[in-house]
């Protein structure tokens, strides 16, 4: 039995072979698999599962603003520390309205100082440093903060991985300070 | 010797004290840290008589990113995503033994869904490492297309897991208590149809390559470890169940609810690289059918446990150990906490540094394709052994 | 003034030329072949980008490794290692002299044809092993040690398969042969020398260096063998060689068993083309499905089973043609 097993044997692993043939040849005549990428791109609901950048959510009653309250959790909780956020300052008191704040005082009314906005006015996302964990998404205690689902993010520079998340929302404060326009830029 | 006659000495530390042998004829020769067949930067060292190796030495290092370090300076929660960088391949698995020992020393209940959805989505996982390993593996032994028929599936089995980890590669999607995004009825009609893709997949490899008499006889007796030689440098994983030890933690800890669902161990007695092959390629098929019967029995509730711990929950004071079955052997995470904002220490036990240990001694008295053979079958990621 | 020059002089000459070009385009052609073809198996479209369907891409090629700078490496041999790759390429051109593209085709008809080829193949192996040896590289050493063992080894079946082929004929001018096979595919020599046309096939792969066989340039164990030191149009020439030996490979076996011009219908330079491009098709199939085969495994084959399968194969001709 052995000595046909042996004789067979070497049939048998030129059988292989051939089979071997088969199976790439069949599959040189079956269509491609590749997605021609700047031609043609991936199903877009495949994307739609895809964790990209970060991205803020607008107010639910203003559009045009972000939800965020600039309470600085999700810049503490961010592993990689590449969240930048500032807090609209206190908005600066004219002579004229601190004098009559004072004399309102004076007066024993109750005074109610302007308090700063509860807003962000510098929201930037080093994307270079993001690891797309999604701890500051589960952090953010009003889900001010999400995914995007942009696969296709590129740039030339390291300037242009300095996502300024406050972009797409046009009323959203923006610093006094000269270091606004640099912010714009990216 | 005209390099001592430029000035410059030959190699680098490794490769001058690398201790030549006692024979005269022999060749040094220093594979890597780039070389095609060492995937990434491991670098190993071997003495050639001819084309035999008589010794190999693997150096390891280049790419040590101290995980283990970084877990001291941030809370549990901010430290999850380091474990998909310490295994690209397998990186649920690597999820799972974290949040496992956390759970354990914090004695936290997980949701059941919670757990189906982790054993769903951490074995298909382990297919898409293998399917990886299996292309790259063929690769190392001159076969150019398998590679791509491997990632052919793999992207598909990638846009299911996309979907309930929101990553590629990286994934890390479990939390302590639970896991972040539920799933959905998409994922599991994806999954249900990707099954059957999968196992009308499998005869097509094995016909193409397991088959293939050239490929069997360049893995067929070669690169044989015992299960004694296993077990004295504590290889494990499909390493160790190539050489008879029926030894997977799923099983033998009883994790989970893996015993739950009918599968059964891949285990081979050869010890050869074909072996471990083999396991290998069993191991993606009882995949299919956990996958499977979970699904079936897939309930519904909640994916987090209630009170779950937040970013900056801190681990209380204790010690625990939890090892899980990742595709590459036995991947333990080892927690010490004094009740701080930080873990105090996590030791990692990296499966491929032990099973890295195996091969100097095997590819002792091998050809430099064999040792190369051996070398692939570990299913070595470098990333993992540096850590 | 024509007439001072002899007429043979001409043709060998203007032969040349031909034969040049013939290389040259075929070498593209084939570049293009093999990367769409594995692209193709693969499920992949190959090169795209380049020209319509990545038709421009091995003239892009070319053009890179010629613009690219050479290199010559610390502790080479200079001249050894600058003569390699020209030694690989120029030998190759005078294999095609013999060559029966035609029943005019050829560029010289030579009586000993067949061992003008065989003989002029064998500066291949000293051309690899010089550009091992003298790059001072231990891959590059390897390599040449496995190029030339297993090139020697594998020519002896080679020549008996030949052989077989020869005393069949009493000729050893392809020519010769060619004429008298048949034109229907059952009167070519590969019906009648069945093992003979197998063991031609497979130790020309490992002849010309081809996977399953291609072990002096393994890249997964040698990174590239012997012209891992090679840049630009040093590793060109030896791309090239290696392409116009396969074609030379696969004219010797379709003159020897496929009839080479001749088939169904007209004969004529086009049936030995579709059966030259056949082989080729054939060879890159095979090395887009098969990993390597290790070192010893290699000479076991031949040793063990080639070689002895030859030589019986030709006492078995010799008998029969005695007897018959």
């Amino acid at each position: 039995m052995s000595a046909i097993k042996k004789i067979l044997q070497p049939v048998a692993d030129l059988w292989s072979l051939v089979v071997g043939l088969q199976i790439t040849g069949r599959n040189f005549t079956r269509s491609q698999v590749t997605v021609h990428y700047p031609r043609q791109e991936v199903d877009p609901e495949v994307n739609a599962s895809y964790r990209g950048p970060i991205m803020l959510v607008a107010h639910p009653r203003n559009q045009a603003k972000p939800k965020c309250t600039a309470c600085m959790i999700c810049v503490t909780a961010c592993p990689s520390s590449c969240i930048t956020v500032v807090k609209a300052p206190v908005p600066t008191v004219t002579p004229e309205q601190e004098k009559a704040f004072q004399e309102a005082e004076a007066r024993g009314e109750e005074v109610e100082r302007p308090s700063a906005p509860r807003e962000p006015v510098i929201w930037i996302n080093d994307f270079s440093l993001c690891s797309l964990c999604g701890v500051c998404v589960e952090a953010c205690p009003t889900h001010c903060i999400e995914f995007s689902h942009d696969l296709y993010s590129v740039g030339t520079s390291r300037s242009d991985f300095m996502h300024d998340l406050l972009v797409p929302f046009p009323e959203a404060l923006r610093p006094a300070t000269p270091e606004a326009p640099k912010a714009e830029e990216n | 010797m005209r390099y001592e006659e430029m000035g410059l000495t030959e190699g680098d530390f490794y490769s001058r004290n690398f201790q030549k042998g006692a024979r005269e004829d022999t060749l040094i020769l220093n594979l890597g840290p780039q070389h095609p067949a060492t995937h990434g930067v491991l670098r190993v060292i071997v003495e050639l008589d001819g084309e035999y190796v008589i010794r190999a030495e693997p150096v390891i290092g280049y790419l040590h990113r101290m995980h283990e370090k970084m877990a001291e300076g941030r809370s549990l929660y901010q430290y999850l995503p380091n474990m998909g960088r310490v295994d690209y391949g397998h990186a649920l698995g690597w999820n799972w033994a974290l949040v496992g020992a956390v759970e354990r020393l914090a004695g936290f209940e997980v949701p059941e869904r919670a757990e189906y959805i982790r054993v769903i989505t951490t074995e298909l996982n382990r297919i898409t490492s293998h399917l990886l390993w299996w292309g790259a593996f063929t690769l190392d032994l001159g076969a150019i297309t398998p590679i791509m028929y491997a990632f052919d599936d793999r992207e598909r089995l990638l846009d299911i897991l996309q979907m309930a980890t929101g990553s590629r590669l990286t994934h890390s999607s479990f939390r302590v208590g639970g896991v972040c995004t539920d799933i959905n009825d998409k994922f599991v009609a994806a999954c249900k149809e990707a099954i059957p893709h999968m196992r009308a997949r499998l005869p097509m490899y094995r016909d193409l390559v397991t088959g293939n008499t050239i490929l069997r006889n360049r893995l067929e007796g070669v690169g044989v470890f015992d299960a004694d030689l296993c077990r004295r440098y504590g290889g494990s994983g499909p390493v160790a169940r190539g050489s008879g030890i029926d030894y997977d933690v799923r099983k033998t800890e009883n994790l989970s609810i893996y015993s739950r669902f009918d599968w059964k161990v891949a285990v081979q007695q050869a010890g050869d690289s074909m072996a471990r092959y083999l396991v290998r390629m069993d191991e993606m098929e009882q995949s299919l059918n956990i996958i499977e019967q979970a699904l079936a029995s897939l309930p519904e509730g909640k994916v987090m446990m209630a009170k779950a711990p937040k970013v900056t929950w801190a681990v209380p004071k204790g010690e625990s150990y939890f090892a899980f079955e990742a595709a590459r052997g036995k991947a333990g995470v080892h927690l010490v906490s004094n009740g701080g904002k930080f873990p105090y220490k996590i030791k990692l036990r990296s499966p491929c540094f032990s099973n890295l240990s195996l091969f100097a001694e095997a590819a002792r008295g091998t050809l430099l394709a064999d040792a190369l053979a051996i070398l692939g079958s570990l299913d070595l990621v470098i990333p993992e052994i540096d850590r | 003034m024509l007439s001072i020059i002899p007429p043979e002089l001409i043709r060998i000459v203007v032969g040349m030329v031909a034969v040049m070009a013939f290389v040259a385009i075929n070498v593209l052609v084939l570049v293009y072949a093999e990367r769409k073809g594995a692209g193709h198996i693969q499920r992949r479209p190959g090169p795209y980008e380049v020209g319509p369907h990545g038709i421009l891409q091995p003239l892009a090629d070319a053009g890179k490794l010629m613009g690219k700078q050479l290199l010559t490496p610390i502790g080479a041999d200079p001249i050894l290692y600058w003569l390699a790759p020209i030694l690989s390429f120029l030998p190759v051109l005078l294999l095609f002299v013999p060559m029966p593209f035609g029943p005019v085709l050829t560029v010289q008809e030579v009586n000993l044809g067949l061992l003008l080829i065989l003989a002029f193949a064998g500066i291949n192996v000293l051309a690899t092993l010089l550009a091992g040896w003298s790059s001072n590289n231990k891959f590059g050493l390897l390599g040449a040690a496995r190029a030339v063992s297993q090139s020697v080894a594998y020519e002896i079946p080679l020549l008996l398969c030949v052989l077989c082929i020869a005393f069949q004929y009493g000729s050893l001018n392809l020519s010769t042969i060619v004429e008298a096979q048949g034109s229907w595919p059952w009167q070519w020599n590969f019906v009648c020398q069945p093992l003979a046309f197998l063991i031609f096939l497979v130790s020309s792969f490992a002849e010309t260096n081809r996977a399953p066989f291609d072990l002096p340039e393994a890249e997964s164990e040698l990174t590239a063998g012997f012209h891992t030191e090679y840049s630009g149009m040093g590793f060109g020439l030896f791309f090239m060689a290696e392409y116009a030996n396969m074609v030379v490979v696969s004219g010797v076996c379709a003159a020897l068993f496929l009839g080479g011009w001749k088939g169904p219908g007209i004969d004529g330079v086009w049936w030995f083309l579709i059966k030259v491009y056949a082989l080729l098709g054939l060879i890159i199939w095979v090395r887009w499905t098969y990993p390597r085969v290790r070192f010893d495994q290699l000479l076991n084959l031949n040793w063990k089973w080639l070689l002895p399968l030859a030589t019986l194969n030709l006492l078995a001709t010799v008998f029969l043609m005695k007897v018959f």
